[in-house]
C-alpha cells in the first residue's frame, strides 16, 4: 500500500490550564477526534479526523478547545494551490469523485455584496416601522391580468395563492438529507411564523402532515414518496427540475442513511440507496413538463399553485419563460451558491451561474415577454441576511427560499461533511444518537428568532426607502445601485452605478 | 426639448388646485389662477400649468391635440405622422400673450383632429386606443415634440414659470371650462423643461400631483408589460398611465381603482365583510405594483369629474370644500376661501380616502 499523503485539515489546540479532561469533546465528537488517553490520564486529539464543526469547542465547559487552519503551507503558487494538489492527492488515492456538501465557498464575486440601497432624504419622508404599518404579505401563484366577473357580476375566485406573512420560505430539504428534527423545527417555525416549508424530495413524514397547510411537497426525478395522499397533503407542488448546487445530475442518498422511518416516507427498501435520476425520465422537453404540471393539477384538483423549481443556468431566462408558458404558477431559480446535502464539488463549483444575474435576466425577460404579472419568481442560491432579501425583492423576485441560513441557525457551522451523514449538530443524519441532539422545540424557537429579525430589518430598510408595502420594492431596481461593477454587469442586473 | 428632456427621475413639491361646477355650468380660467397664485411659495417657478374641461365645445368630437415643439422641423415631422394617421379639422397656434417671466417657450400648438378611418380600421383598434398610442408613439419616438393633451373637449395650458404667469401667457381668461386644475411645481432639480410642467394627461385623463412616487421604479416596469412607455421620468406620468390602465382598460370602478393605488392595509381588509374583503383582497393581489407608495396628493381630471386622492398614510396636504354648485380641492384651505370665502363644507379626506367629484347625473368617471 502506498503512502497516504493525508495531512490534517485542522489543527486542534487545546488549552491544558483550563482542560478538566471531562470528556464532554469525546462524546461530542461522531468524528471520534478526542479521545481520553487510560495510560496518560487525559485527552488527547486526533487532528486528522477533525472537520471543524466546532461542536467540541461549544461544548466545552472551561472554553479550553481551539481550533484553527492547519498552518503548514505548500510552496506558494496561484495556480497549484494547496487546494488542488490534496484534491488530487485523494483522488489518486480513492479513484473516486470529490464529494462535497452545502454551498459553493469559492472566492467569485458575491453581486449582492456589490448592491446598494436607498434611502429616503427630504423630498420623500422616511417611515418609522414602529409608528407606521409596514406590509410584508405576499401572495405567490398565477395571477390573471386582471380583475375578472362572470355573467352574473360576481367576482371570480383567483387561481391558488400562497399566502406568505414575511417574503421568505424554507427551501427544499429532503427527510434524509436532514433529521426529522431538524424537519420539526422548520415545519413548526413556517406554521408558526406564516411562511412554508418545503419537503425536498423526501416524501413527508407522518409527524409533519399537522403542518400541511404551510408545505410545499415536491416531486423530484426519484419520485421519493409520491402518492395522492401526499400531493394533496401541501399548500403546493413542486416539481424539481435542478438544484443550484448540482444543475444537470441527480441525487444520491447513500443506503446507511436509510432507516426505517426514511425508508418509509420515501417507500423505498430500508438501506437501499436512494439514487434521483438526472433528467425526470418523463420529461425530456417543455412540452413534457406542461403535461406534468398539468397532471399535477388534475391530481390536485386545481385547488394548489404548481411551482417548477430549476438550477440558474446560461440560458435561464429563455427556460424560465417556457416555464411560465407551461403552466407553472410559481418559478423557483436557484442559483450556483445553493447548498446541498452533497454534491460532486466539480459540479457544485462551476456549473450554474449567480442567482442574482439570473434574476435579473428572468425577470427582464418575463416581462419582455409579457408574463411576470402572471406568474410568481422565487429565488434562492445563498440568501445570507435581510439585506440578500431586499435586494432580490428589488431585482424582481416575490419572495425567497432560505435553506443553509435556517440550518445555521439550527446550530449548522459550515463544516461541508454533510454528506459524511455524522453531523454532530443532529441536522444532516439520521443516527438517532445525534439526531436527537437538536431539540426540534428549541429548533423552531431559533429559527423563528432568525426570521423574526430579518423580518424586523426589512422593515426597517423598506421604511428607509419611503415604502411601507413590500409591492411596492418588487421590481423596483431605481432603489438600488451597483459598486464596483462593469457597464455589462449593470447592464444585466438593470441597476445604476453609485453616484448615477 | 426646450431645455431638454430629464434623464434621470424627476423629484419635486408642488401645490395643486380643482374646481368643479357639477352642474356644468362653465366658468373662465381667473379663479382658478387666483387659487393657485395664493399657494406661489409652494412652488419655486419651474413649473405651471391647468387642464380646462369642457373649452372646445364648438369641436367637442374630435380629439384636442395639444402639442409642443421645440423647432420647425419637429413640427413638421409630427404634421406628416399626424396628417397620414388622423383628419385634421383645424390646426393652429395657440393663442398666447407676452408675459415678463415666462420666456423662450417652444412652439405651441393644437390639432383638433379624429383618426383617419382607413388607418383606424387596419390598426384593428378602438379610437382612444389608437390615439393612446400614437401620443406614446410621438413622445417616444419623436425628438423634440411633446404631446401635451389628447382628450375631447378638454386641454393642458403648461409650462416653465409660475402659474399664475402661465396662465396669463395662455390668456386662460378667455376659456371657460366646468372644471379646472392647477399645478404650481417645486422640483429639486430640473432641465427646466415646457413638457415636465403638470398637468400629465392621456386621452381625457389628466393629473396634477403633488408628491413624490416611492413605488415609480416598481409602476413603471409593470405598466411596460401592458404596453404603456414611460418617458418623462416623472411619477405623474406613470400615474396617469394607471388610471388609463386600470379605469379604461381594464374596465374597474374608481372606487376599485382607488383600492388599488392607495390599498386599505391588511389589517384593515382583514376586518372587512366578507364580499368586501374577497374584492379587496383580490385586487390587492393582482394590482399589487400598481400600489402608490410615498407621498402624493392628487386630482385626477376626467371629462366627467375629478378624483382627489391622498397617499394611504397621508404624507401630503389636501383639502376638500363645497358651496351649492362647486366642488374645490387644494393643498392648503387658504387657496380655496381665496375664491370662495364661505363653503357650506370644508374638511380633509383621511389618506387613502378618495374624494369624488362627478357632474350631476354622472355616476363615475
Amino acid at each position: 500500500m502506498s503512502l497516504d499523503y493525508k495531512v490534517p485539515e485542522f489543527i486542534i489546540e487545546r488549552d491544558r490550564d483550563k482542560c478538566i479532561d471531562c470528556q464532554v469533546c469525546e462524546r461530542q465528537c461522531a468524528n471520534q477526534v478526542h479521545i481520553y488517553d487510560q495510560d496518560l490520564e487525559k485527552m488527547v486529539a486526533q487532528d486528522i479526523d477533525c472537520v471543524n464543526c466546532q461542536r467540541c469547542v461549544k461544548l466545552c465547559p472551561t472554553n479550553a478547545l481551539t481550533i484553527r487552519e492547519n498552518p503548514s503551507e505548500y510552496k506558494k503558487n496561484k495556480n497549484w494551490t494547496g487546494n488542488m494538489i490534496e484534491n488530487i492527492q485523494k483522488q489518486a488515492a480513492s479513484g473516486g469523485i470529490l464529494l462535497t456538501g452545502m454551498g459553493n465557498p469559492t472566492a467569485k464575486k458575491i453581486y449582492w455584496d456589490h448592491i446598494l440601497l436607498n434611502a429616503s432624504q427630504v423630498t420623500n419622508p422616511s417611515i418609522d416601522p414602529l409608528r407606521e404599518p409596514m406590509e410584508l404579505k405576499t401572495f405567490l401563484g398565477r395571477k390573471p391580468d386582471q380583475i375578472e366577473f362572470d355573467e352574473s357580476g360576481e367576482l371570480k375566485d383567483l387561481p391558488p395563492q400562497l399566502e406568505l406573512d414575511i417574503p421568505i420560505m424554507f427551501g427544499a430539504m429532503s427527510f434524509g438529507s436532514i433529521s426529522i428534527n431538524a424537519c420539526k423545527s422548520l415545519a413548526q417555525a413556517a406554521s408558526d411564523l406564516g411562511l412554508m416549508y418545503n419537503t425536498g424530495e423526501g416524501g413527508f413524514h407522518e409527524d409533519l402532515y399537522q403542518h400541511g397547510e404551510r408545505t410545499i411537497v415536491q416531486v423530484a426525478s426519484g419520485r421519493f414518496g409520491v402518492h395522492n395522499e401526499y400531493l394533496n397533503a401541501g399548500a403546493a407542488v413542486e416539481i424539481k427540475v435542478g438544484q443550484g448546487a448540482k444543475p444537470g445530475i441527480g441525487g444520491h442518498l447513500p443506503g446507511e442513511k436509510v432507516g426505517a422511518e426514511v425508508s418509509k416516507t420515501r417507500m423505498i427498501p430500508k438501506g437501499s440507496d436512494a439514487l434521483s435520476p438526472a433528467p425526470h425520465h418523463d420529461i425530456y422537453s417543455i412540452e413534457d413538463l406542461r403535461q406534468l404540471i398539468y397532471a399535477l393539477k388534475e391530481a390536485t384538483d386545481y385547488k394548489k399553485p404548481v411551482s417548477v423549481k430549476i438550477a440558474a443556468v446560461h440560458n435561464v431566462a429563455a427556460i424560465a419563460t417556457g416555464i411560465a408558458s407551461a403552466g407553472a404558477d410559481i418559478i423557483a431559480i436557484d442559483g450556483y451558491r445553493g447548498g446541498t446535502g452533497a454534491a460532486p464539488t466539480m459540479i457544485r463549483d462551476n456549473v450554474g451561474i449567480p442567482v442574482e444575474l439570473a434574476l435579473a435576466a428572468v425577470d427582464d425577460r418575463l416581462r419582455q415577454e409579457e408574463l411576470r404579472k402572471n406568474v410568481s419568481l422565487v429565488v434562492s442560491g445563498s440568501i445570507r441576511n435581510s439585506a440578500d432579501i431586499v435586494k432580490a425583492i428589488a431585482l424582481g423576485a416575490d419572495a425567497v427560499y432560505v435553506a443553509s441560513a435556517a440550518l445555521i441557525s439550527l446550530g449548522c457551522h459550515m463544516c461541508q461533511k454533510c454528506y459524511t451523514g455524522k453531523c454532530n449538530w443532529g441536522i444532516a443524519t439520521q443516527r438517532p444518537e445525534l439526531v436527537k441532539r437538536l431539540n426540534p422545540e428549541v429548533g423552531a424557537q431559533r429559527v423563528k428568532n432568525l426570521i423574526t429579525g430579518w423580518s424586523h430589518e426589512i422593515k426597517e430598510i423598506l421604511g428607509g426607502m419611503g415604502i411601507n408595502a413590500l409591492e411596492s420594492l418588487r421590481g423596483n431596481r431605481l432603489m438600488l445601485r451597483g459598486i464596483d461593477l462593469t457597464d455589462k454587469e449593470l447592464e444585466i442586473l438593470g441597476i445604476k452605478h453609485a453616484g448615477k | 426639448m426646450k431645455g431638454s428632456r430629464a434623464e434621470e427621475k424627476i423629484m419635486s413639491g408642488c401645490a395643486i388646485s380643482g374646481i368643479l361646477n357639477r352642474k356644468g355650468n362653465r366658468f373662465s380660467g381667473e379663479e382658478i389662477i387666483d387659487s393657485i397664485a395664493l399657494m406661489h411659495d409652494r412652488s419655486n417657478g419651474l413649473g405651471g400649468g391647468f387642464a380646462a374641461y369642457g373649452i372646445y365645445p364648438e369641436f367637442k368630437e374630435q380629439y384636442a391635440i395639444h402639442m409642443f415643439y421645440d423647432d420647425l422641423d419637429a413640427k413638421e415631422e409630427v404634421d406628416y405622422f399626424l396628417n397620414r394617421h388622423f383628419n385634421i379639422v383645424v390646426a393652429e397656434k395657440i393663442p398666447t400673450r407676452e408675459v415678463d417671466k415666462v420666456s423662450n417657450p417652444p412652439i405651441i400648438w393644437r390639432y383638433f383632429a379624429t383618426p383617419n378611418e382607413q388607418k383606424l380600421a387596419e390598426s384593428g383598434l378602438a379610437d382612444d386606443e389608437y390615439v393612446a398610442q400614437s401620443v406614446m408613439n410621438i413622445n417616444a419616438n419623436y425628438r423634440g415634440a411633446f404631446v401635451v393633451s389628447s382628450g375631447k373637449n378638454m386641454g393642458v395650458f403648461k409650462g416653465v414659470g409660475y402659474p399664475e404667469d402661465i396662465g396669463e401667457f395662455y390668456k386662460l381668461e378667455e376659456y371657460e371650462a366646468y372644471l379646472w386644475t392647477a399645478h404650481g411645481r417645486f422640483p429639486t432639480n430640473t432641465p427646466g423643461w415646457w413638457g415636465g410642467a403638470h398637468p400629465f394627461t392621456l386621452l381625457d385623463w389628466s393629473i396634477v400631483h403633488n408628491g413624490e412616487i416611492s413605488s415609480y421604479g416598481a409602476n413603471k416596469r409593470y405598466l411596460e408589460m401592458f404596453g404603456y412607455k414611460c418617458t418623462m421620468q416623472t411619477d405623474t406620468e406613470a400615474i396617469t398611465y394607471l388610471f388609463d390602465l386600470m379605469l379604461r382598460k381594464h374596465k374597474l370602478s374608481l372606487e376599485s381603482a382607488v383600492k388599488a393605488v392607495a390599498a386599505p392595509l391588511w389589517s384593515q381588509i382583514e376586518r372587512m365583510e366578507p364580499k368586501e374583503k374577497k374584492i379587496v383582497t383580490t385586487i390587492r393581489t393582482i394590482y399589487g405594483n400598481a400600489l402608490l407608495n410615498g407621498p402624493f396628493s392628487i386630482i385626477l381630471g376626467h371629462k366627467d369629474g375629478f378624483l382627489a386622492l391622498n397617499d394611504r398614510i397621508k404624507l401630503r396636504p389636501l383639502v376638500v370644500a363645497e358651496d351649492k354648485e362647486r366642488t374645490y380641492v387644494a393643498s392648503e384651505e387658504s387657496a380655496i376661501r381665496e375664491i370662495c370665502p364661505e363653503p357650506e363644507k370644508v374638511w380633509t379626506p383621511r389618506g387613502g380616502e378618495p374624494v369624488i367629484g362627478l357632474l350631476e347625473g354622472r355616476r363615475g368617471v
